[in-house]
């Protein structure tokens, strides 16, 4: 389908122009207006991203909806955006989160309402904006400007500590990004002159520039995703950060990183990438058996699904540097899983932290008495953590672990240990937390989800069940691009003469 | 041939002097109720002289007057401009805290407007000894205005430190000047190349000569290792005039760096390209991390100005002299784009402090921004805007800065000394990242301190706003401002 109608365009600044709207006019005396606004700006733009989807052609690799204009002329960068199988989904599943990150507020905060969704709101539009760039600058802004918003997200509304969480969180991944800015600017000058993402990754690049560049991405994305032993910042960031925060954090700005190894680091450093494909691996399954019994042991709600997450992401860098068609596209699945998975798991947390305000899972016990239809869609939600067969987050962890066996036994059989482990950590917390008598006079008096919460969660679950029973279509999306990346992964880039 | 004196190149200086010396002149016949005739005569003056300095700007004319001692071209212009606009921004900051401490008065304008004419002066000087009285026209002037609050022991102090050193640095532009003299036998910037070209020069002194230029210009920006005087005069100075001071005489300092460095001596370059790489490394690292410990927000930016004056620095020395026009217009363009943008930045960061000062409290402290965010979130976010550019970070027009500065530096493939020095800048950007941030962090994570409520006037009220989205706007379409920079300095290069 030819895109003459700007709808990426549309899906990005939708949302930061309600968010703008909100700075400029949210008053606090008023909050139902504020959050009228908010709710209305979030479903927007997320009927903003349904073309996107509908008009996606499944068939073609390659960019579609791609929109090109002049930027900055010298050096020249395009606003270039555009969208093929691989970044296609995470345009409605950021508009999806964000509407779910409204509701998650919707109670919780009082204080300066305005400004805190507006940043949701801008939030979202920049994160859209970092999958659908095409353009090498035009994806550092984006991916950059991202960091303000959460990190007054965190800073402003978040817990005691929010202030150390705050500023770990923002310098720890600008450490990383500036690095990549280098590695842009070097890929400017080597390709010649222009920032287009596509022409890097068909631009011949000897053995030392790959691995330079392959370790500046590395540290970029890595901090992002994160990795284990770079994860250190995501837990206080979680931990300290607001429900909505933390389901956004979790849902989408960590996929931002791995979405960074797909787009920059496998294509453009495809030969550093196989030369460096075993330690990857070996620090993804540290973080999927190590970083899962981290997570057995917490004994804070979040803390433990922080962890969990990392886990989780050391499942999608696993997929990733498989470089198999199975390996990527689980991994890719598994963004997406994670994405609605973690996001529920956070929003029950904050449901329960809005009523007893503790996060301590020693605090609870016996929730499912007072709160039992909470209590059934926790238990959906806890399940799709563990991977369970017909919820989103068995698809992923399925295929890669398929195709970790393919590639060796030995690397799947590890990579398997993670249905045990996450079974074990989330399992062990629901027992602990729903099950059981009621554990104390707090606990007793838990009245059950209202029909915000539920819809938040109701939400959730069905897209949770709903990709679990029938992925066909999200993969099927994914094939041709996967196909056309995997082929540039597979060619060698060096020149003759310039190993 | 002797080429005409041409009186019209001067003519925007010529309107600055006659106003400067009418506002001088009309004062003493102010009285305290029409105390504001001179805050609007000054704005009067400014707007007929950046009317008459547009001029180049759109036709593109290149024009010598005083027998090429004399020059206007678009990059004198746009440069001049800003200057102008600095310096009106300065006065319309400057009206509350001012009229409260008994410096809304006539010297206040007429010194700040001479200021301008000496920075009008160097921007436009092709001519060794116009650089230099220019220069110190501007320095002495600035020495008066730090010195305004006579009764303020640390204001006298900074006046004395910046006098002293100020006058030390002059003496080493002068003695450099002279040598440059001596070494060509020519006083005139476009000689001394056509001579060093043609050979007929003596080395030793020529190089000995750009030692004492590259140390002068360098103490005039504030560049480590001469940047002593930076943070005294920063934290004593009063703030409307630390504010005229960090931004248009760093304006005048890129503009002397261009003519002397760049048109004067090209052939020298690889001299004085590795004189200017080591200020440029050593104020990255001295600015930014002295800046981390430092509790004085004005005091903090003089040292972070230290630092941005590195990444500055950078950028001159990135032009490939001699090499292809269009990379070396490049690499200067960006240095440029970014003093302009950090003269923009940097005014809104004082006009924050300016606003937030009142009566007996000075709002100098870090700490004094504390929960600014509640008592005023329009300007909190202003002040986020500007230092998030400062910090050079996405979507602010510091970031293009940066990236354009980082560009140039390892333009036409880079070599590894460029590619070192660009993974040091960068490193040092997260550093000040930290300290800048930590302002963003007072103000929007801490409770206030005091809810006293902001009162300022109309025109600040619009200026600062102007300001801050300014920062914004440019970051998301530098274009426009891009191309005015290329473009004037092509033409400069006689491109």
């Amino acid at each position: 389908m030819s895109a003459s109608f700007p709808w990426l365009s549309f899906s990005i600044w939708i949302p930061i122009i309600f968010g703008g709207y909100l700075l400029a006019v949210g008053r606090d005396g008023r909050p139902g207006v504020v959050r009228a606004i908010a709710l209305a700006g979030s479903l927007v733009s997320v009927l903003a991203t349904v073309p996107v989807v509908l008009g996606f052609d499944p068939s073609r690799g390659g960019l579609q909806f791609t929109e090109r204009v002049a930027w900055i002329t010298n050096p020249t960068a395009h606003y270039y955006l555009g969208v093929d199988g691989i970044s296609l989904w995470f345009v409605p599943l950021t508009a999806f989160i964000t509407v779910i990150a409204v509701l998650a507020g919707w109670k919780a905060i009082e204080e300066r309402l305005a400004q805190y969704y507006a940043a949701f709101l801008i939030l979202s539009g920049l994160m859209i904006g970092v999958f659908c760039a095409a353009d090498g600058l035009l994806f550092f802004f984006f991916f950059e400007a991202t960091l303000i918003p959460m990190y007054l997200i965190i800073g402003v509304w978040g817990g005691p500590n929010r202030v150390y969480a705050a500023i770990k969180f923002f310098l720890y991944t600008l450490l990383g990004s500036l690095l990549l800015l280098v590695s842009l600017v070097y890929l400017y000058q080597a390709s010649g002159g222009t920032f287009d993402i596509a022409a890097w990754q068909r631009l011949p690049l000897g053995y030392t520039p790959q691995m330079l560049l392959f370790l500046a991405f590395f540290a970029a994305f890595a901090v992002k995703v994160p990795m284990w032993p770079v994860h250190t910042w995501l837990p206080d960031a979680h931990v300290e950060a607001p429900t909505a925060g933390s389901v956004v954090l979790a849902a989408i700005m960590l996929k931002l990183g791995a979405y960074g190894f797909v787009r920059f680091s496998l294509p453009i450093a495809p030969d550093a990438a196989h030369a460096l494909a075993p330690a990857v691996m070996a620090i993804s399954l540290i973080a999927v058996v190590y970083v899962g019994f981290v997570a057995l042991v917490q004994t804070d709600m979040k803390k433990l699904v922080a962890y969990s997450s990392i886990a989780h992401m050391g499942f999608v860098t696993l997929g990733f540097f498989l470089f198999t068609p199975i390996g990527v596209e689980g991994a890719l699945a598994q963004m997406i899983s994670h994405g609605f998975v973690s996001g529920a798991m956070f929003l029950c947390i904050g449901v329960m932290y809005d009523r007893v305000h503790s996060r301590n899972i020693a605090d609870y016990g016996g929730v499912v008495n007072t709160m039992p239809r909470f209590a059934a869609l926790m238990m959906l939600f806890a399940m799709a953590n563990c991977g369970l067969p017909a919820t989103s987050g068995f698809v992923g962890e399925f295929l890669v672990i398929l195709g970790a066996v393919r590639f060796d036994f030995w690397i799947g059989a590890i990579a398997a240990t993670t249905m045990v482990l996450g079974a074990a950590y989330s399992l062990w917390m629901y027992k602990r937390v729903i099950f059981g008598d009621v554990a104390n006079p707090a606990v007793a008096k838990l009245k059950d989800i209202d029909g915000r919460e539920f819809v938040a969660l109701g939400l959730l679950a069905v897209a949770v069940l709903a990709m679990g029973l029938y992925p066909a279509p999200l993969i099927d999306a994914m094939h041709a691009s996967v196909a056309d990346l995997l082929a540039q992964v597979a060619h060698s880039k060096f020149i003759a003469g310039n190993l | 041939m002797e080429p005409p004196l041409n009186f019209s190149a001067v003519f925007p200086e010529a309107i600055l002097l006659a106003g400067a010396c009418f506002i001088l002149v009309a004062d003493p016949f102010f009285t305290d109720r029409s105390r504001n005739s001179a805050y609007w005569l000054s704005l009067l003056c400014l707007l007929a002289v950046a009317f008459a300095a547009w001029g180049p700007l759109s036709d593109g004319a290149v024009e010598y007057g005083f027998g090429g001692m004399y020059l206007t071209d678009p990059m004198t212009a746009a440069l001049k401009l800003a200057a102008i606009l600095a310096t009106a921004v300065t006065f319309v900051y400057a009206q509350g805290y001012a009229r409260l401490r008994n410096m809304w008065r006539g010297e206040f304008f007429a010194l700040g407007l001479f200021t301008l004419l000496g920075i009008m002066a160097m921007i436009s000087a092709n001519n060794l000894l116009v650089i230099y009285l220019g220069l110190e026209l501007q320095s002495l002037s600035l020495y008066g205005l730090v010195a305004l609050r006579r009764d303020e022991p640390r204001a006298s102090e900074a006046a004395m430190k910046y006098f002293v050193l100020g006058s030390l640095a002059s003496g080493f532009l002068l003695y450099g000047m002279s040598m440059l003299y001596g070494g060509t036998g020519t006083l005139d910037i476009n000689g001394l190349a056509h001579r060093i070209a043609a050979g007929q020069a003596v080395n030793l002194a020529l190089v000995l000569g750009t030692i004492f230029v590259v140390a002068g210009i360098g103490f005039k920006l504030g560049a480590a290792p001469f940047h002593m005087w930076v943070p005294d005069v920063y934290q004593g100075a009063p703030t409307p005039v630390t504010l005229l001071l960090a931004s248009a005489p760093k304006i005048a300092a890129f503009a002397i760096a261009f003519r002397l460095l760049v048109e004067g001596v090209p052939q020298l370059a690889v001299d004085w390209q590795r004189m200017v790489a080591l200020i440029a490394v050593a104020s990255l690292a001295v600015g930014n991390v002295t800046a981390v410990a430092q509790t004085n927000l004005k005091r903090m930016l003089g040292y972070s100005t230290v630092g941005q004056m590195g990444f500055l620095l950078l950028a001159l020395l990135a032009g490939v002299v001699g090499g292809n026009t269009a990379i070396t217009a490049g690499a200067y363009g960006a240095a440029m784009f970014y003093v302009l943008t950090y003269a923009l930045a940097t005014a809104g960061c004082f006009g924050i402090i300016l606003l937030l000062a009142r009566e007996g409290y000075e709002a100098e402290e870090i700490a004094d921004l504390r929960g600014l965010a509640k008592r005023s979130p329009w300007y909190a976010f202003v002040m986020t805007l500007l230092m998030l550019s400062l910090a050079g970070i996405p979507p602010t027009v510091g970031f293009t800065a940066k990236f354009i500065v980082l560009q140039a530096l390892v333009s036409e493939g880079g070599s590894p000394t460029t590619w070192t020095l660009a993974v040091v800048a960068v490193l040092f950007s997260l550093v000040g990242a930290f300290y800048y941030l930590r302002v963003v962090k007072v103000m929007w994570f801490d409770e206030a301190a005091d809810s006293t409520p902001i009162v300022a006037g109309q025109d600040m009220r619009i200026t600062l706003t102007a300001n801050g989205v300014l920062v914004l706007l440019l970051g998301v379409l530098p274009q426009g401002l891009l191309t005015l920079c290329y473009g004037a300095v092509l033409r400069a290069l006689g491109g």
